[in-house]
């Protein structure tokens, strides 16, 4: 049973890692959203494995959270606003896919390499779930540096925060996941409510950040 | 929890919120903004006599009560300028009353979230006041609605949110360090907890957790290369919100930046945190100086040197020891009076040039005297000239790492010369020259201004000694 637990977390956990490099190379917006709602999806399901094995009920409400709120209420939020203010459907992207994914496979080798070797006193399980949400907290970190639009960017912060929480809750006991995780579903529908209703495309034309970058520094 | 002083500190700016937000009327509510600070600030002060016990949310201990006293101070003194400064704003009609409730509403639950995070007794606590802080000036520095107010909002947003994840990780892995001596639960995220058990810990999960923390809160405390949200946020925001960015927000992160340290510093075998907060300080302050050169925005140019200030804090708390630290510490509270001052007197200047311009505000010692020579001497104070308190800790942290490492210390002076040259050079064409723009009265209230300069003269030339002893104290404390 103690090894079925196991592969069933590892597993969880390492689908997290793949479906970020997924998010990686889309380049179009409904895709990405389509495939965040996968992350977020299998988010839950670790989530609440990770629920039923340390027998913390309190892990369900967080898996709740990130089923209902990411899964669901924000990829369409994030869809009816993309229509609403007409962006461009495609993502521009800095560095070409190829370049993309080998960064993101030097980023999960480094977390591994990081992660596995501070970790030997920790339990395997532990171990092996830190080092996953730190490989996807750098993805995430990757998909925002290399995205130049403002939904790609959120998507981005919002698996980045996936990682984090799989990372709360692979550490077995750590009390206020919860709440962290609830102030950081505020966080994001912030995020969401600011693209929205400061209409960033009414005044720039255009959720590309770089158009916003026309504004910066010193002006005039 | 009974209501103690440390309480009452978190309940007044969460009530004082929550009835801002309901009443209409801005003379009134700017009145019972000012208000709510004061006593804030008072329940602080009484916490200096009496100190209830740490709970396993809150605590006080020396360290933190020098922070807490700092930032309610300075939000007393800045809501007493912000009343004066959003009376214009009203003239003027940059801002509409409902706008306005929304300021002073968020004004208290920036005070309730930075309290909050000093007297957290909980690492995730912590973490969550940090995020609330960053959130409602977020919400401040958009507040104006134009096209640099909002992307300055959504870059500091943005840059924000990514350094409070990183700090969250941080926060996770020193729980998961903690876990195996203290046990599972909220026992290993408090503080009081954690600084006993510290050498017990995973020294190399604890020198992860650093990297991480440093690099999360290091974002919120403006270092380089991560303060490029810093310059916007301080320009595009009302002049209040710029004044507490500066004075105090940055401390707050400063210090959850510090406690971690201590927790590295109480294991012996973790690496030690000093050399990584040397380096990025001296980094921070090098860059900062130089930024100051080509800036034409006033605000800009004060808030690069804001980051160049917090380069030496950091620096001077990384060298460590107690001499350095009590200069940190000075440093910290010098440069926090000073910089606020600094943004009264440029609130009040940009609002009667009509222009944060520098090249179209010449002249201000003639157009406005009392106005321009407030500022002047500020620039003098922040520049780091004697007899002013930012000499004296400034001389302290050189002094102190001349002792140690002299390669150190002559970056650092260079640093500070660059900077003093930057920031005079700027202060020639602004203060001094042909008078340029608009001689209209200024409506300001200097009181904040010179109450605050007046405090940084008095501690350049006399320091009580239960303060240094205090201070002495804290110092020793952090290590």
């Amino acid at each position: 049973m103690r090894g079925l637990t196991f592969d069933i977390a590892h597993m969880l956990a390492g689908s997290l890692v793949l479906i970020s490099f997924l998010q990686l190379y889309q380049d179009r917006l409904y895709a990405l959203l389509n495939v965040f709602a996968l992350h977020a999806f299998v988010l839950a399901l670790s989530v609440a494995w990770q629920a039923y094995v340390q027998s913390a009920p309190h892990l369900y409400v967080t898996a709740a959270i990130a089923l209902v709120f990411k899964a669901i209420i924000i990829p369409v939020a994030l869809h009816r606003i993309i229509v609403r203010l007409g962006i461009h459907r495609e993502i521009e992207k800095v560095v070409g896919v190829g370049t993309a994914m080998l960064i993101g496979m030097g980023l999960v080798a480094l977390s591994m390499v990081v992660m596995l070797r501070v970790t030997t006193g920790a339990d395997p399980l532990a171990r092996e779930d830190l080092a996953f949400a730190l490989s996807v907290v750098l993805l995430g970190l990757l998909m925002m540096v290399t995205r130049r639009n403002a939904v790609g960017q959120v998507v981005g912060f919002m698996s980045l925060e996936n990682g984090l929480v799989l990372a709360a809750t692979g550490a077995k006991g750590m009390p206020l996941v919860v709440e962290i995780s609830v102030a950081f579903s505020i966080l994001i529908a912030f995020i969401v409510i600011g693209i929205f209703l400061f209409r960033i495309r009414e005044r720039f034309d255009t959720v590309d950040l770089q158009a916003l970058d026309r504004f910066r520094g010193e002006r005039r | 929890m009974s209501l103690d002083a440390v309480t009452a500190v978190l309940l007044i700016p969460a009530l004082a919120a929550a009835l801002l937000a309901l009443l209409p009327g801005y003379r009134a509510t700017a009145r019972l903004n000012i208000l709510a600070t004061l006593l804030t600030f008072l329940v602080a002060l009484s916490l200096l006599f009496t100190r209830p016990a740490p709970g396993p949310y809150l605590h006080v201990d020396d360290l933190n009560n020098v922070f807490i006293v700092l930032t309610t101070f300075v939000g007393f003194t800045t809501s007493v300028f912000s009343a004066s400064y959003i009376d214009h704003e009203l003239e003027i009609g940059r801002l509409t009353p409902t706008f306005l409730r929304f300021y002073h509403a968020m004004y208290q639950v920036l005070m309730f979230a930075m309290n909050l995070a000093l007297v957290a007794n909980n690492i995730g606590v912590m973490w969550v006041a940090i995020e609330l802080a960053t959130l409602t000036t977020v919400l401040m520095v958009g507040i104006y609605r134009t096209h640099e107010a909002l992307e300055a909002a959504w870059k500091y947003f943005i840059l924000g949110s990514v350094g409070i994840a990183l700090a969250l990780f941080g926060t996770i892995l020193v729980y998961m360090a903690a876990r195996p001596s203290i046990g599972e639960g909220l026992d290993a995220m408090i503080w009081t907890t954690l600084m006993e058990r510290a050498a017990s810990f995973d020294p190399a999960l604890l020198n992860v957790a650093f990297v991480f923390l440093l690099l999360g809160y290091g974002t919120k405390v403006g270092l380089a290369p991560l303060h490029a949200w810093l310059p916007d946020a301080h320009s595009e925001g009302p002049t209040p919100i710029s004044a507490v960015l500066s004075g105090l927000l940055l401390n707050v992160a400063l210090y959850a930046l510090l406690r971690f340290k201590m927790l590295l510093a109480a294991n012996p075998e973790a690496l030690a945190p000093g050399p990584l907060m040397v380096t990025m300080g001296l980094i921070s302050a090098l860059f900062a100086a130089f930024m100051l050169y080509r800036r034409r925005d006033i605000k800009r140019m004060f808030a690069y040197s804001s980051i160049e200030h917090m380069g030496i804090i950091t620096f001077a708390f990384g060298m460590g020891g107690p001499l350095a630290n009590f200069a940190g510490l000075l440093h910290m509270t010098m440069h926090s009076l000073t910089k606020s001052a600094i943004f009264f007197a440029v609130g009040h200047v940009s609002q009667v040039k009509g222009t944060q311009r520098i090249a179209d505000m010449g002249g201000l010692t003639e157009t406005h005297p009392v106005l321009g020579w407030g500022l002047v001497l500020g620039v003098v104070a922040i520049a780091g000239l004697p007899p002013l308190g930012i000499f004296m800790s400034e001389f302290l942290v050189v002094t102190s790492t001349f002792a140690r490492a002299p390669w150190l210390a002559i970056i650092l002076v260079l640093a500070i010369l660059i900077g003093l040259a930057g920031l005079f050079l700027r202060l020639n064409t602004i203060a001094f020259g042909e008078p340029r723009g608009p001689v209209a009265e200024a409506k300001a209230s200097y009181v904040p201004m010179f109450a605050h300069l007046a405090l940084v003269l008095v501690a350049g030339i006399y320091m009580p000694p239960h303060l240094v002893a205090w201070f002495q104290n804290v110092a020793k404390l952090l290590g």
